[in-house]
């Protein structure tokens, strides 16, 4: 197996499974916000901004996947 | 497919490479100073129209800031206010043909952190001043410096990844959308992408003002975990 056939084997692990862990935590994250906007609906708008932020760090760790990807596919270090 | 990690350059001016991403952050710059100051020399104690909508602009995000950092807002909202705007002007700029919003480039979104990171310095300096400010470094015990450091470099990486990640990421699905089934399916991917491109906006500015807060907050035992948010 080439370099280029392994990094592009390797971008596509890295995309796929790393959307698994952030899909669940943020899947999980929604669900609690939900929950608790239901119950006390007037700490909605404390509650929503909280769940931005949060699911921006979430989401930050599929954008590194997406990331690790990119450099297998356009910036290899291994290859010339 | 070209490279989203590497911009072409256009021209060069001198030793100065210039990029699309260049002329666009610095037409949005042009944009907004040039409107501000238009509007500055028009400020009248009953306001017109657009004055009364920049009044309501700028109040709602004085409010918002308050509320992030639950202290008196108003020497941070020059820098979080345009950081806002900017990068809402910024990221809708793929609505116009033949655009690209410069916060899918690397070099921009890097820069914008980079204001960020020296920021928070400047503040938290200027709150406790560069001794009492350097000590909470080795709070709360000198084992911790580098865990500190680290957390200052990835977090400010981590700013300017989520916000690149998410536009470029934008981009690319659009771009693989269009090849495969032309007129009219990309429609609802734009309007998501602007969507998504005021919720990053609104994000960075929220990240930057808790940074700001952890670093302006009095250092009480207690208080100093909002600083280690990566």
């Amino acid at each position: 197996m080439t370099v280029q056939v392994a990094s592009i084997f390797g971008a596509v692990v890295a995309v796929s499974f790393g959307a698994i862990g952030p899909a669940f935590a943020e899947g999980r994250a929604i669900q609690a916000a939900m929950e608790a906007i239901a119950r006390q609906p007037e700490a909605g708008p404390t509650i929503s901004r909280s769940l931005f932020v949060g699911l921006a760090m979430i989401e930050a760790m599929a954008i590194y996947c997406l990331v690790v990807a990119l450099v297998l596919l356009f910036a290899n270090p291994f290859v010339k | 497919m070209t490279s989203p990690l590497h911009e072409p350059e256009l021209f060069r001016l001198g030793p100065l490479s210039v990029s699309g991403s260049l002329l666009t952050s610095a037409g949005v710059t042009l944009f907004l100073s040039g409107f501000s100051l238009v509007l500055r020399s028009r400020l009248r104690p009953e306001p017109g129209r657009v004055q009364a909508i920049c009044e309501v602009i700028v109040t709602t995000l004085l409010e918002q800031i308050e509320e992030v950092t639950r202290k008196d807002g108003r020497p941070y909202l020059p820098l979080l206010g345009t950081l806002f705007l900017f990068l809402l002007c910024a990221n809708s700029l793929s609505l116009f043909p033949g655009l690209a919003p410069p916060t899918e480039r690397l070099e921009t979104v890097f820069a914008l952190s980079l204001t960020v990171f020296v920021s928070v310095y400047f503040f938290g300096i200027r709150r406790h001043g560069l001794w009492r400010y350097l000590k909470h470094f080795f709070r709360p015990t000198p084992l911790l410096f580098p865990i500190h450091l680290l957390s200052e470099i990835t977090r400010t990486f981590s700013l300017s990844m989520r916000l690149f990640g998410n536009l470029m990421s934008h981009g690319l699905i659009l771009a693989v959308i269009v090849s495969v089934a032309g007129l009219l399916v990309p429609i609802p991917i734009i309007a998501f992408g602007l969507f998504t491109g005021a919720v990053q906006a609104y994000i960075f500015t929220v990240l930057a003002s808790v940074y700001i807060a952890a670093a302006v907050e009095d250092h009480t035992p207690e208080s100093t975990q909002g600083a280690h948010r990566a």
